[in-house]
């Protein structure tokens, strides 16, 4: 009977956090949409989440993509199919690891900068001022980091991240395994896709839009003091990583699923 | 006979969280241009008082006007344009950490839209001179102030509005008896220059003998005494006796935890 009542505990404190940030997310829609709008704001925040993000995500993503390269090589040459490289290299990048490795590191970086500095402002009275000073907190903190993140991880990022992944694994074959650079751009640009790219893309905007509602929810929610900051912050971060790989399936069974 | 109307008005007010009810009746009458402070010890109810007039917090029950409109379950619209009449400042302060000292002190009248960006820095260099803060001090950032400073800077941002209500949420807490008595000057002096009616938060006795015109003590979420200042020292409530003067003894009992 005990047992019972604590799943049932789980799953109704589940629900309503479900619920909370549901809430939350239509919320913030309805304020990035109404007037006043705020666009230096919006230009900071794609400033700080897109810009800035670009060096750690364009060395992760080389890296990965030389590996990539390295694992598909030695795999394939079992059974003689080494000239398929570029190809899986290309797709795997744009399709699965450019957005998904982009998301986690973006959620590692931005998410928990965002929980952190909404998390000091609410303990420290920051945005009981903004409501004194007749400026909703939602419509100057919270839509502007949502959109912006919405805007910068497809049209910066995870472009970024699906070139420069690409890059690293035609630099490691065309230096080390022994392809010819033009052949290996060739097998890359034929077998690419545009479907590939807008899977991508739409996967972009989807993590973009979890990994700022996450930070955004958790930071504005802050309780007590700086352990609370702490607290808002670990969940962010686990939470969108959460919800970019649940999201991640979701996506490639709507637009791969036979 | 404008003055039959309170600025503010709190009627019945009633506020909890969970089971422990935080403010119970409360009734309160704040008339135009009168300074009032609410003093109580730590726990009584003065910030949530505060929080519930601005709207930050909903009331369970009860009513609270501001110039006879009522604000429990008004439209946002409507309380963001009586939220214009107001000005805070915050027991830490509560400056933008993301923004220069003078982009916090104009930050109400750029949200207001009625001036340009040059207007509002000027606007705000002129209130920082007002709260005795050189134009150096705009372009720099709160977290290189001083206590004392941010102090005077948050002033500077409550009445950069010209506001017809100011709030100051324990206006003294953390500084210094000396920075603090020049707190307590430039906060007479600047709702004077404003012309603006006061309502203060507190448990530092000398800012109540400097800011008050008019003094109510809040305790276990009721206003047990509403008087005048100089009437608080001849009040006849023990309640009052032992607060003014400090003491362990008396009818408020602290809630301590023992382990």
């Amino acid at each position: 009977m005990n047992f019972l009542a604590v799943i049932g505990r789980v799953v109704i404190s589940f629900l309503r956090a479900a619920g909370r940030i549901g809430l939350f997310a239509v919320n913030a829609f309805t304020h990035m949409l109404t007037p006043p709008y705020y666009p230096r704001e919006l230009l900071k925040q794609m400033m700080n989440i897109g810009y800035y993000s670009l060096p750690v995500v364009g060395l992760t993503t080389l890296f990965t993509g030389a590996a990539l390269a390295v694992n598909i090589y030695e795999g394939s040459a079992r059974f003689n199919a080494e000239s398929t490289l570029p190809t899986i290299v290309v797709i795997g990048m744009v399709r699965e690891l450019g957005p998904t490795l982009c998301g986690l590191i973006v959620a590692g970086r931005v998410s928990a900068s965002m929980a952190a500095e909404l998390g000091t402002m609410r303990v420290t009275e920051q945005i009981d001022a903004l409501t004194t000073l007749s400026t909703d907190p939602f419509k100057y903190l919270i839509a502007p980091r949502i959109l912006a993140t919405i805007i910068m991880m497809p049209l910066m990022l995870v472009i970024v991240a699906d070139t420069i992944g690409v890059m690293g694994g035609y630099l490691l074959a065309t230096s080390k395994l022994g392809f010819n650079s033009g052949n290996y751009m060739k097998s890359t640009i034929d077998f690419l896709e545009a479907i590939d790219v807008i899977a991508s893309l739409t996967k972009a905007c989807v993590f973009g839009f979890f990994i700022s509602l996450m930070g955004c929810y958790h930071g504005f929610n802050t309780r007590g003091g700086a352990q609370g900051v702490g607290i808002a912050t670990t969940n962010a971060v686990v939470s969108a990583c959460i919800m970019i790989l649940v999201s991640n399936y979701v996506v490639t069974e709507m637009f791969f699923s036979s | 006979m404008n003055n039959a109307v309170p600025k503010i008005s709190l009627k019945g007010l009633r506020k909890s969280f969970g089971d422990k009810v935080v403010l119970d009746d409360v009734n309160l009458d704040v008339m135009t241009g009168e300074s009032m402070v609410i003093i109580g010890g730590s726990g009584s109810g003065k910030s949530v008082t505060l929080k519930c007039i601005l709207g930050l917090l909903t009331p369970n029950s009860g009513s609270i006007k501001i110039d006879g409109t009522e604000m429990v379950g008004i439209a946002q619209s409507e309380r963001k344009e009586i939220l214009s009449k107001f000005g805070m400042l915050f027991q830490g302060a509560a400056l933008f950490d993301s923004l220069p000292v003078w982009e916090n002190v104009a930050f109400g009248l750029l949200a207001q839209r009625l001036h340009s960006r040059d207007e509002a820095k000027e606007i705000a260099i002129e209130k920082l001179r007002r709260v005795g803060l050189s134009p150096d001090v705009a372009k720099l950032s709160p977290a290189e102030l001083s206590g004392g400073m941010q102090k005077r800077v948050g002033l500077a941002r409550a009445i950069a509005t010209n506001p017809e209500i100011i709030f100051f949420d324990e206006p003294t807490t953390g500084l210094d008896p000396i920075m603090s008595d020049v707190i307590n000057e430039l906060i007479v002096e600047c709702v004077k220059d404003v012309g603006a009616t006061a309502l203060t938060i507190t448990h530092d006795m000398s800012s109540v003998r400097k800011i008050a015109d008019n003094v109510a003590m809040i305790y276990h979420g009721n206003m047990i005494w509403t008087g005048p200042k100089d009437e608080i020292d001849h009040s006849g409530s023990d309640y009052i006796d032992q607060f003014i003067n400090g003491k362990a003894e008396g009818p408020i009992k602290m809630e301590i935890l023992k382990g």
